[in-house]
């Protein structure tokens, strides 16, 4: 552990089943790590983080005012996620924290994760794979078709890496690609629509891939449910709080819409029970980003961040904080 | 031609059964009890045959039928119709290509993505309450992994073109080299899985390619590699495939072709390194019947003296 007073000191939080960076944060710079007091952390953090200028968060920890207020020389918060909804940004806009994300660490694997759970709800993979364990392939033999996927039209919310992660994949499908994001990006070829509820109404399929703000919070509401369609597919790999859940529920269990892939939910791991009993769904537990691969590039761009800031040198991936 | 007796071999799709019942004299092998009873009555009207997969027209039934013209097949798979004694006897033989290659690829990367990312143990981790108590272990990723594919057709191609959108080394074995191919020929199945993450079977069933999938290509594939097989059960040697993953010299294995369907290996049942399907590769509503419209038409076609829409034979 580097122990040298100069070496600068470094607030880490995260879950203990998280500490993937533990180990190589502690080889560049002095860790302070939340995860050794059993103090509540108000009471840790005064005690000790006062001078720490950078804060890494692993996992889902709200960094909230009340928090901020305890780390009075925070120049830096290195987020280990691409999402940064538990942020409180305008309180760190206000302090002067700059703070940086995982920008494209998951993206190879949350996009490959939307496209599997996009062919897993249309070819029935899950409910296949039961038949056959349970008996029933040999017991009554058939089976019930699913819809082809090839050719789709498939609407994505949000174009960011992530978003066009899933559209490059999809391209390999022959599917049919278009978009809406806060505003439309002269470089991307596919089609645009300027709000959600006609990119609804014109594709078979809505993949999720925005952030969580206070504009998209529920944007998949009852409208644009009804505007997918019966045999629409939501495949949703963002936030939960992206989709209003308890209408989704009932647009699913009625068949306003014709299925849905979810790995993200809005009070995880609350997942309503109503879904357990549906065929034409498909449930993961927050699981897009959760490989080796995935955890090395986080490590990699948090080391990069955090190294970039304390030699003077601009950041890799900040955020807008505006 | 209400008078034609069409024999459909088993069920396959009632979509398929409407439309010949409209054009023929559609005889339903499966309903009958006594099938050598019943293919003595019915001999001398039934001059076309249809199968798929699971039941064809091997050489004891073209025997039986002497007034037997066509064998069309609601499959583009041919393993189940002896094509030497068609050849010999001049009966003409369709088949359903092309219209089918883009759903079994398709399926052939959603089960590489289901089996490599656990999505059918996830969905079980989250509906049995799992996810309450802790998070879903790590899984291994996708992209970039290397994907080796036996036979390199119109699905093998397929299959290729989706995964290089994964950015996916591709990896292929086949009799011959393909010369405009930019991919990577391996001249033997063993070395092919020896360099692959991925070993995805997709070449016709002869007998050459019986078991092409043996002990030695799975232990060359190893505890880190994974097989996709979307071609036909036999193609692998399932005895040699169940050691192998009950005893962790395979890493995993995605099926939805067996040996004797719809029979699956019950030790298969309680690992999670596997994905099992019930032979759904070409089973979307939009190819089912598109296949059984090549079916129809080609069958049309041969009695009113016209080309065959797909022959084979």
């Amino acid at each position: 552990m580097a122990g040298a007073s100069d070496t600068p000191l470094v607030l880490l939080h995260r879950p203990p089943s998280l500490d993937f960076m533990d180990e190589i944060l502690s080889r560049n710079f002095r860790i302070l790590n939340t995860d050794t007091s059993s103090e509540p952390l108000p009471i840790f953090l005064s005690r000790h983080a006062s001078s720490a200028r950078a804060f890494v968060v692993v996992g889902r920890f709200f960094v909230t005012a009340e928090i901020l207020s305890y780390l009075p020389s925070l120049q830096l918060l290195v987020c280990g996620s691409v999402g940064f909804d538990h942020v409180d940004l305008a309180e760190c806009k206000r302090r002067g924290v700059v703070v940086t994300n995982a920008r494209n660490a998951f993206s190879d694997d949350v996009a490959d994760c939307a496209v599997g759970l996009l062919i897993s709800v249309l070819r029935r993979i899950p409910a296949g794979d039961r038949f056959i364990r349970s008996g029933d392939w040999e017991k009554y033999g058939e089976f019930r078709l699913g819809s082809k996927v090839s050719g789709k039209r498939v609407g994505i919310l949000g174009f960011g890496s992530i978003g066009s992660f899933v559209a490059k994949r999809l391209e390999g499908f022959d599917c049919v690609i278009s978009y809406n994001s806060r505003s439309e990006k002269p470089s991307v070829p596919y089609r645009y629509y300027s709000d959600i509820l006609s990119l609804a109404a014109n594709n078979d399929v809505l993949v999720l891939c925005c952030s969580l703000t206070e504009q998209t919070h529920h944007i998949v509401n009852r409208e644009v449910m009804e505007s997918l369609g019966k045999d629409g597919v939501i495949i949703n790999v963002g936030r939960g709080k992206l989709i209003d859940e308890k209408e989704m529920v009932k647009c699913l269990v009625d068949g306003v819409i014709g299925g849905a892939g979810l790995d993200v939910f809005e009070n995880e791991p609350a997942v309503p029970e109503e879904l357990f009993g549906l065929e034409n769904v498909v449930l993961s537990p927050h699981s897009g980003v959760a490989t080796q691969g995935s955890l090395d590039n986080v490590a990699e761009i948090t080391l990069a961040n955090l190294k970039a800031f304390f030699s003077n040198r601009p950041l890799l991936s900040p955020v807008q904080l505006d | 031609m209400e008078s034609i007796g069409v024999l459909m071999m088993c069920p396959m799709s009632s979509y398929l059964e409407n439309e010949l019942q409209k054009r023929f004299n559609l005889l339903r092998f499966w309903t009958s009890p006594e099938k050598s009873v019943f293919l003595e009555t019915h001999r001398n009207s039934i001059r076309a045959v249809v199968g798929n997969a699971f039941a064809g027209a091997d050489a004891q039934l073209i025997n039986d039928l002497p007034k037997l013209e066509i064998v069309s097949s609601f499959s583009v798979g041919l393993d189940k119709i002896d094509l030497g004694i068609c050849k010999d006897k001049g009966i003409r033989v369709t088949n359903t290509p092309d219209v089918l290659t883009e759903d079994v690829a398709d399926l052939a990367i959603g089960l590489i993505i289901a089996l490599l990312r656990r999505l059918c143990e996830c969905d079980r981790y989250v509906r049995s309450g799992k996810w309450k108590q802790g998070d879903f272990k790590l899984t291994t990723k996708f992209s970039g992994k290397s994907v080796g594919i036996i036979g390199l057709g119109r699905i093998g191609t397929a299959i290729a073109k989706r995964a290089e959108a994964f950015s996916c080394p591709i990896n292929y074995y086949s009799r011959t080299v393909k010369p405009d191919v930019a991919y990577k020929y391996y001249p033997t199945v063993v070395d092919l899985a020896k360099n692959s993450d991925i070993l995805v079977v997709a070449c016709p069933l002869s007998d050459e390619t019986r078991h092409i999938v043996n002990r030695q290509v799975m232990d060359a594939l190893g505890p880190k590699g994974v097989l996709i097989n979307i071609g036909r059960g036999p193609h692998v040697d399932e005895q040699e495939l169940v050691k192998a993953l009950t005893e962790g010299r395979l890493g995993g294995a995605a099926l939805d072709v067996f040996e004797k369907e719809p029979h699956v290996p019950e030790e298969l049942f309680g690992l999670e390194n596997v994905v099992l399907l019930p032979h759904v590769g070409s089973g979307t509503v939009e190819t089912r019947n598109a296949m059984a419209d090549l079916v129809v038409g080609n069958l049309e076609a041969h009695f009113s003296g016209k080309s065959l829409l797909t022959p084979v034979v």
